[in-house]
């Protein structure tokens, strides 16, 4: 038989009872279309988290003190004393394609300003740290190098910090806080920055690292280094000869753990977007589920189909079908079920999306193979699921089928 | 002229659990171009039987079957299939048409089974000239909840006719039609072996059909027992004459 007319009497049988016809392609269509809006719901959240690190810059280098990944007894990040400002400096002076460099040192302190007081993170650090972050003050200027230099007391404020004590939006330049029982004088709140490697950098005090080490915590090594790249593409390598300067600088023999650990932005652009991809790859998995529940439907429903046209199976035998013919014409009515199910899904699911979109302000980005796949998949979940009851129309005996009642 | 059917000592056995039932104990069989004959014998007597391997639905255990002078007998299904589509021409008790299918489409069904394609065109118009062979080339857009029985019968008739088949095979043709009408389908079967010299074979158990053909043939416990010639043949045309027409359902 041809293909045009296998195609032409399957959608026939379909077309005869369009109620069953109907439900039986619901079941694929809502899992075609659960695995559409999952995976464009992932997918444009995972665009957002990249776009947000990547707006953070791409070329940002962090150098921690301490080690927290490799094996023996480990004292974590922060707890190494052998990170120094000189190493700093070295970084500066001898790393090829290193942009700004900046020392840091911090703690976590009960600020006070007059009757109001705040929990926060106080971040020793440099005057390239604004330049690194492409970061800039709203009211007043970041500390300068003669700040750095004498150890002023001096504080820039992040907006949470500043809303917590002075009131949101208020220019707390010239007031005085007080940290550790020590007189701050303010001068410069930072913009609204948001969220950034999983810390919120609007809640934190910037000082100068100096003023860390000498008044607040009496120490001369420091905490960490963030290390701007001149390019993005460079950063790997910068990172690579920052490791390989410190090495040298802290003794380190080959085998030995490295006294300091070295992570670049985009690395954790990459373990975000990789938890976020496992995230959306579970969602689809589980809406991909449905679709075996739709297949099922599809080889139910094809059952019965084979029992009910039992008489019509005998009389195509008799009148000269093959099992081959009787076979694919049931095995095409499955996969023209599953197709076309998987085709409204599809369109469905697009629906869904761009609604998330509107409605929820969801970003929702459906990847041109995600459509591919659903349809490939739907497709084969029809000769998968119709294959069965194909087959058993195929093996009717035509005399047994011309007598079935 | 080569004889269409040529058995001989066909032998057919089924096993039924443990038990193996002899359908068919040595039947032999020569049957020649334009005969019309009638198998009748009790159920059980092996006719179905015999006529399934004569449709070549079904094969012997062991004999031989020539059908147009080719041994098919140890053919294999898809063969057979090829066989049933281009030889023979089967005409059920039930009809056994396509229900939500005109009759036109009912009728070209055996053609899209043809392995050399057909145009659209060319396969409906063999269909509408099968159709009009049996009187119904206006009904050829109705479908079977739209037809009579004995215009349903017809239609099939039509099915069986399209392939040009050396052999008729009818089972039990007029076995849920009324006498009027029974006599009307037997008509047409005379009506095609006088005048196309088809080949017409006819199982039925009512003595009266079978007295429309030329030759009755009786099988009882898987054997011929009586091959005769009719000798007072029944003229369909000439009963329906007689027949009160208010038996008519139309």
């Amino acid at each position: 038989m041809s293909p045009t007319m296998t195609f032409r009497i399957a959608f026939k049988a379909l077309g005869r009872n369009k109620m069953r016809t109907g439900l039986t392609m619901l079941g694929m269509i809502i899992g075609v279309a659960a695995v559409i809006t999952l995976v464009a719901m992932g997918n444009g959240a995972q665009t957002v988290i990249e776009d947000q690190i990547k707006g953070a810059g791409t070329n940002m280098i962090t150098v921690n003190a301490g080690n927290f990944t490799s094996g023996g007894v480990r004292m974590g990040v922060g707890a190494s004393s052998s990170l120094t400002p000189e190493d700093a400096d070295a970084i500066r002076s001898q790393v090829p394609g290193v942009q700004f460099v900046a020392p840091g040192a911090n703690l976590r302190s009960q600020v006070v300003a007059g009757n109001q007081n705040w929990y926060t993170r106080v971040q020793g650090t440099d005057v390239d740290l604004p330049l690194i972050r492409s970061w800039a003050t709203r009211h007043g200027s970041f500390f300068d190098t003669r700040d750095v230099a004498s150890a002023a007391k001096v504080a820039v404020l992040g907006t949470t910090v500043n809303t917590q004590l002075f009131g949101e939006g208020v220019d707390s330049v010239g007031h005085v806080i007080r940290i550790r029982s020590q007189p701050f004088r303010v001068v410069g709140v930072m913009v609204s920055k948001g969220q950034g490697m999983g810390e919120d950098m609007d809640d934190q005090i910037l000082v100068p690292y100096t003023t860390v080490q000498k008044k607040l915590l009496g120490i001369t090594f420091i905490h960490n280094i963030t290390v701007s790249a001149s390019s993005a593409s460079q950063t790997g390598s910068t990172a690579d000869a920052i490791a390989i300067l410190l090495r040298a600088r802290h003794k380190i023999v080959p085998g030995q753990d490295d006294d300091f650990m070295i992570r670049t932005l985009e690395e954790m652009a990459d373990i975000r977007t990789q938890a976020m991809g496992t995230m959306t790859t579970l969602l689809a998995g589980i809406a991909g589920v449905s679709l075996i529940v739709g297949g099922i439907g599809i080889m139910n429903i094809m059952l019965v189909s084979v029992t009910e046209r039992t008489r019509e199976i005998g009389l195509r035998m008799a009148i000269g079908a093959k099992a081959r013919d009787v076979l694919l014409q049931f095995l095409v009515e499955a996969v023209a079920l599953s197709l076309i199910g998987g085709v409204i899904g599809i369109a469905l699911g697009f629906f869904i999306a761009q609604g998330m979109e509107r409605w929820m302000s969801w970003p929702a980005k459906i990847p041109p193979n995600a459509v591919a796949i659903a349809f490939g998949f739907a497709a084969a979940v029809g000769v998968f699921f119709g294959f069965y009851p194909a087959r058993k129309a195929a093996r009717l005996d035509p005399i047994e089928a011309l007598r079935y009642e | 002229m080569p004889p269409v059917i040529d058995i001989s000592h066909l032998v057919k056995t089924f096993v039924v659990g443990e038990v193996e039932v002899r359908a068919l104990r040595g039947v032999s069989l020569a049957v020649s171009p334009g005969e019309f004959i009638a198998i009748t014998g009790p159920s059980g007597s092996g006719k179905s039987t015999l006529m399934h391997i004569l449709g070549c639905l079904d094969r012997p255990t062991s004999g031989t079957y020539l059908l147009d002078g080719r041994d098919v007998s140890r053919m294999n299904k898809d063969e057979l299939a090829d066989i049933r589509n281009q030889k023979i021409g089967f005409v059920f008790q039930g009809f056994n048409l396509l229900a939500r299918t005109t009759a036109l489409d009912n009728v070209e069904l055996p053609l899209l089974y043809r392995s050399g394609r057909l145009r659209t065109h060319e396969r409906q118009m063999r269909a509408l000239e099968a159709l009009k062979t049996v009187g119904l080339s206006d009904r050829a857009d109705h479908k079977p909840n739209q037809l009579s029985g004995g215009q349903q019968q017809r239609v099939a008739i039509a099915r069986a006719l399209i392939t040009s088949p050396s052999l008729l095979l009818a089972d039990e043709p007029t076995g849920n039609l009324d006498t009027r009408t029974s006599v009307e389908i037997m008509g047409i079967f005379q009506r095609l072996n006088r005048e196309r010299g088809l080949t017409v074979l006819v199982i039925t158990h009512e003595h009266d059909i079978a007295e429309y053909a030329t030759r009755v043939i009786s099988c009882r416990d898987g054997l011929i027992v009586a091959d005769r010639p009719v000798a007072h043949r029944r003229d369909a045309d000439e009963d329906l004459r007689k027949l009160p027409l208010e038996e008519t359902v139309a």
